[in-house]
């Protein structure tokens, strides 16, 4: 029993009869007033009230724990709230963080600066009155060097760029590594081909993400080959783009390639060019140029948002070989359903290994696909244990 | 009908762009014209005030000088505009890919391998665990480059990319009814901001 209830118990047995008689006689002329006034008595304060720098984040957080009031959910059972009070001296003052349910038992105070000294208080209230615990011992927060809950996510890490790295020493070494065919690359010489026969342009379209995201860099790869055939076969290339960035690199990639080609004369700046950084002001500008050129081919190679079907429609309207290749799986069936071939997924990716058979491009590609039969064989084991009811293999891969 | 002059050359731009399912024409090519140059100059006055002057300037005003090393990277990007050292160009460039590259590493492995893995491993007990281990063991198994998809591999290839087409199929429906919600609301623009028409 709490304190609290043992005293409120103490109260009544030393009343007697007529104080009884008195306090239901005050019941009734002050109604539904009785029921506050009645309780004088506070909450048991918070025991245990710990504080400590929050384990494995980058600074910033002191977690607090304690163990419950005796009054809340026992004892009187009338705990509304837990409330946080800070200060930076123990003597005080302390300031109101926040304020939490009954039951609480847990805060993580993400207002700290890093270095300063804190003392905490838990304050219990039932509404009516208020208990502090005493202040916590002093506590700062600091940023640590490593996040061990992120130590399965090192590991994976860590092995797959092991697969790599062996790969790709082997593939310099002169070993053989073979790559499956990827349907739809066979098409971009054929492509190029037409383009070329119809005296017609090729069109490249990079995506609309910046050179950040691995899509149009994979996209980028592509160019160089693509931009290689269009140099051998003296075809026409025009790759407009919607960030400046990624315009200064296709220019580089369109330039080498041509001079690897041994056709430095037929490069110009112009092949590349800038239209908007807008989503749908690129699709309008290179719709009216697919319209007003007529292109051959067009390949569509890196990362698409909704602009994906109104530039695959405008190329099949105009008669155009289109060959697509993104990883964003909203914008895969449109592809798939307007263009000839689409590179889905992944293949954009192994795409660039597989026109260039250039040893690092194919040794990542070995790599990730042992990292792939890794990942199929901890699903087979995973999924039996699962099934054996053993959970204690798949809280491995939980990540934070 | 509307008498604010926006609302009119709104309108005359919308019925320019959407002038483009006919054939390619005048009002479209006016359209596009305004419409790629206003919004090249609107991205360049946005970066200025939302990533140049907050993320750069903002910062070394405050004395956090380490930020200068992103604004000489991206000066540096300006000497291709310069041919004698427009080499420097490409150390911004590598430096852009270089952290792309690392960064996206632990996000696709996180988001893309390991949550995937958390999320399959599932005990083999209803349908819907079933169909969703096999599609996602058989889907692996497609986008496995090292051997040719024959025999058993092979058909596994085969089950991987069904699952892969009926995925996208439901998200070609999904996609299909986001982009008619689109042209309810040019239409909505048309017949009630300009004509009038609807209330």
């Amino acid at each position: 029993m709490s304190e609290k209830l043992r005293r409120k118990g103490r109260g009544c047995r030393k009343g007697g009869l007529i104080p009884l008689a008195a306090f239901i006689f005050f019941l009734f002329l002050w109604d539904g007033a009785w029921a506050e006034d009645l309780d004088t008595l506070p909450p048991s304060p918070p025991r245990e009230v710990t504080a400590f720098d929050t384990p494995n984040d980058a600074g910033g957080s002191i977690t607090l724990t304690w163990r419950k009031s005796t009054d809340d959910g026992t004892g009187a059972g009338d705990v509304t709230a837990y409330i946080i009070l800070r200060a930076e001296r123990k003597e005080g003052p302390y300031k109101e963080i926040t304020k939490l349910p009954a039951g609480a038992v847990r805060y993580e105070d993400t207002t700290t600066k890093d270095g300063v000294d804190y003392f905490y208080k838990v304050s219990v209230s039932d509404g009516v009155n208020i208990s502090e615990s005493p202040p916590s011992q002093a506590v700062h927060s600091k940023a640590q060097w490593f996040n061990f809950k992120r130590l399965n996510m090192l590991l994976a890490g860590f092995i797959l760029s092991l697969g790599i790295v062996y790969f790709i020493s082997r593939a310099r070494a002169g070993k053989e590594l073979y790559i499956r065919k990827i349907a739809g690359l066979d098409a971009v010489n054929e492509a190029v081909g037409r383009a070329t026969e119809m005296g017609r342009k090729v069109f490249f379209i990079p995506g609309i993400l910046d050179l950040d995201d691995v899509q149009t860099i994979a996209g980028l790869s592509i160019l160089g080959q693509v931009a290689k055939l269009t140099a051998e076969y003296g075809t026409k290339l025009e790759v407009p783009v919607c960030r400046s960035v990624v315009m200064v690199t296709a220019r580089e990639t369109v330039k080498e390639a041509y001079l690897d080609s041994g056709h430095p004369d037929a490069y110009n700046d112009e092949i590349v060019h800038y239209l908007t950084d807008d989503q749908f002001g690129y699709a309008a500008g290179v719709d009216g140029l697919m319209l007003r050129e007529k292109p051959a081919a067009i390949f569509y190679q890196g990362a698409f948002y909704a602009e994906s079907l109104i530039l695959a429609e405008t190329g099949f309207s105009v008669g155009a070989i289109q060959i697509a290749g993104t990883a964003m799986p909203s914008q895969l069936p449109f592809f798939i359903t307007a263009c000839d071939y689409t590179l889905i997924g992944e293949e954009l990716f192994a795409a660039s290994a597989y026109l260039s058979r250039e040893p690092r491009a194919l040794g990542s590609i070995k790599g990730q696909d042992l990292g792939k039969a890794i990942i199929l064989f901890i699903l087979g084991l995973g999924v039996v244990l699962e099934t054996l009811g053993i959970t204690g293999f798949s809280q491995l891969f939980t990540t934070q | 009908m509307s008498t604010d002059i926006g609302v009119w050359i709104a309108a005359f731009l919308t019925l320019g762009i959407l002038s483009f399912l006919y054939k390619d024409n005048p009002f479209y090519k006016v359209s596009e014209s305004i419409f790629i140059g206003v919004s090249a100059a609107y991205w360049f006055v946005y970066m200025i005030y939302n990533v140049i002057e907050p993320n750069l300037l903002g910062n070394l005003q405050k004395g956090e000088w380490w930020y200068a090393v992103a604004g000489i990277l991206g000066v540096m990007m300006l000497f291709r505009l310069i041919p004698k050292i427009g080499w420097l160009s490409r150390w911004a460039v590598a430096f852009m890919i270089g952290t792309g590259a690392g960064l996206n590493f632990i996000v696709y492995l996180q988001s893309n391998v390991m949550k995937q893995i958390r999320g399959t491993l599932a005990p083999l007990n209803s349908i819907g665990n079933i169909m969703m281990i096999v599609g996602v063991i058989t889907g692996l198994i497609y986008f496995f480059f090292s051997a040719e998809h024959k025999g058993l591999l092979g058909g596994a290839a085969k089950v991987g990319i069904w699952f892969i087409m009926v995925s996208f199929g439901a998200s070609f429906g999904y996609t299909v009814m986001a982009r008619i919600s689109l042209l309810i609301g040019r239409m909505h623009f048309l017949f009630s901001d300009w004509l009038g028409l609807l209330h």
